[in-house]
């Protein structure tokens, strides 16, 4: 009997394979229905037609202008969301007289949905970009918040009793117990922020703004224009796509010691 | 070879001189120690009018029932815990640069996010030393554990008998004048646990750095230790100092073969069976 074939790809290869090729199909599939008029184009235009029309967009420079200016805001608002809302977790974790104090406003201000603020953030900053960035970064901060606080209590006491036995003086024992200690959650912080400021900016970019990807989406869905409307939900998924993967980049490279395999 | 002796009191060791510093009798002395943890309802007793004299360059072992407050022990010498009462003294020797102690955890205390080499330089990178010369000092003690192909590995990629051996040359590379170990092994395979006490004393044996060393297992406070201190049921008293005569350099499988290995290891389980039962009873209650 002739020895049996080892599989061409490993098992890793065969799945990568069908993660891309699954969503081909879907979008063949789609195809096909559509040339088939089976959807009624109106509402439900074919992959190609969106393709057209995301073409379209791109040689106007419509779509990078559009994408310019939510990006802006997300970034804008992610920095000025996060910094704050790690500094003041890190604090909270480690001091418990700060973290009596601010722990029961996080806990009654973090549920309200900050989409709710936003007539109320335009009250105090206006509305132009300082708003949207505003909205962004306020959701952010709890998030980033929360998670870093935890972090830091988390951390195992034992690491603690480590650092007080080799006698490790204050900085030192920030930089490299503290915040090590903390890393790990705070990047899980981080990777809520960006799901999070991706629904914020798109809902603030409907009711209030004259660009970004959910203003494309909100005017061409009230001019009827769907293409446009599929151009702008996908160009909003692979922002987010891209923004995670950056994201998850970032952590592999501060974070080596949970990505390394035996 | 001599038989093994049962003493209250402790012999000042002469064979001290591999120690080029001045030999110090009573390296610590401890008086009338008490540690009280004070709870929300009641207060727990550890320790009690705990007494307790070191030579320098000694391997003490500390066997005691659960609970009976050893670790409280250690972790007061340590400087993680502060006693209710009581004093320690203890005699410095040299400039004193060096550190006092360096602990070597029962629990997996290596810090995650440090490769080994990080990990075995932290005390080192504590006090203040640069990169170059930390890794130059921490270099020959991962040699010394065997792990020189994995310095540059973090602790999760490493077995458990691989990190004790980490945590090792942690405390031996901060070069500290007493070495304090919590049951460094207790969490080990029985065959692990005796490779590594190979080790321990082979390492010892070039260093001969005070040591206190706890233990709840009879058998290895017997195998490394030159005497053994047996410790009540909480609060922690000392019973008894056994003093144990085995000629070093020791081999671990050959000494548990000897029948006065036995004799001695059944003559300390006389002294803490009681001990035991009736920190038991405590618990239940």
């Amino acid at each position: 009997m002739p020895p049996r074939k080892r599989p061409r790809l490993s098992h890793d290869a065969q799945e990568r394979m069908l993660a891309v090729l699954s969503p081909i199909a879907l979008l063949l599939l789609w195809q096909m229905l559509s040339s088939a008029n089976f959807f009624d184009a109106r509402y439900v235009p074919s992959p190609i037609s969106i393709f057209e029309a995301g073409w379209a967009l791109t040689q106007s420079g419509e779509l990078w202008l559009h994408l310019k200016a939510s990006t802006l805001r997300l970034v804008a608002g992610f920095l000025v969301g996060a910094i704050p809302g790690i500094v003041i977790g890190l604090v909270m974790g480690l001091n418990r007289f700060v973290r009596a104090a601010l722990d029961p406003i996080v806990a009654a201000t973090y549920p309200i949905p900050k989409i709710a603020l936003l007539p109320l953030i335009m009250l105090a900053f206006g509305i132009g970009e300082g708003s949207k960035i505003a909205i962004v970064a306020i959701a952010v901060t709890y998030l980033a918040l929360i998670n870093t606080m935890i972090g830091v209590l988390a951390i195992d006491r034992i690491y603690f009793d480590v650092a007080k036995n080799f006698g490790a003086p204050w900085p030192k024992l920030f930089t490299r117990v503290i915040i090590p200690g903390a890393l790990p959650l705070i990047f899980s912080g981080l990777r809520l922020s960006m799901g999070v400021s991706l629904i914020v900016i798109v809902s603030a970019e409907f009711v209030a703004a004259k660009s970004g990807i959910g203003y494309l989406i909100w005017t061409s869905w009230s001019m009827l224009v769907i293409e446009n409307m599929f151009v702008g939900i996908i160009v909003i998924t692979i922002l987010g796509v891209v923004s995670t993967f950056l994201l998850k980049e970032l952590e592999r490279v501060c974070v080596p010691w949970q990505h390394t395999g035996r | 070879m001599p038989h093994p002796l049962v003493v209250k009191a402790h012999p000042v060791r002469a064979e001290s001189a591999i120690c080029p510093r001045a030999v110090v009798a009573d390296k610590i002395i401890v008086r009338d120690l008490g540690k009280i943890f004070e709870g929300r309802k009641s207060s727990t007793a550890a320790l009690d009018h705990f007494n307790l004299d070191l030579i320098e360059g000694e391997f003490l072992c500390i066997v005691g029932p659960s609970g009976c407050g050893k670790t409280t022990f250690l972790r007061i010498i340590a400087g993680l815990e502060e006693p209710s009462d009581g004093t320690i003294t203890v005699h410095r020797s040299g400039a004193g640069e060096r550190p006092l102690n360096a602990m070597v955890f029962q629990e997996q205390s290596l810090l995650p996010w440090l490769t080994v080499i990080d990990n075995v330089a932290f005390g080192l990178e504590m006090r203040g030393l640069g990169r170059r010369e930390r890794y130059a000092r921490a270099q020959p003690h991962i040699e010394m554990v065997g792990l020189s192909r994995f310095r540059d590995y973090y602790p999760h990629q490493l077995s458990g008998g691989m990190k004790q051996r980490v945590s090792l040359a942690r405390a031996f590379a901060n070069d500290p004048e007493i070495l304090l170990m919590d049951e460094p092994f207790a969490s080990l395979d029985a065959q692990n646990k005796m490779i590594l006490q190979e080790e321990l004393l082979h390492i010892w044996e070039t260093h001969r750095k005070t040591v206190i060393f706890i233990t709840h297992a009879i058998d290895e406070a017997l195998t490394l230790g030159d005497r053994v201190v047996v410790m009540s049921a909480a609060p922690g008293r000392v019973m008894e100092v056994v003093n144990v005569g085995f000629e070093r350099p020791r081999q671990v499988a050959e000494l548990h073969a000897r029948p006065e290995f036995g004799e001695l290891s059944l003559r300390i389980w006389r002294m803490l069976e009681g001990e035991v039962r009736k920190s038991r009873q405590s618990d239940a209650a």
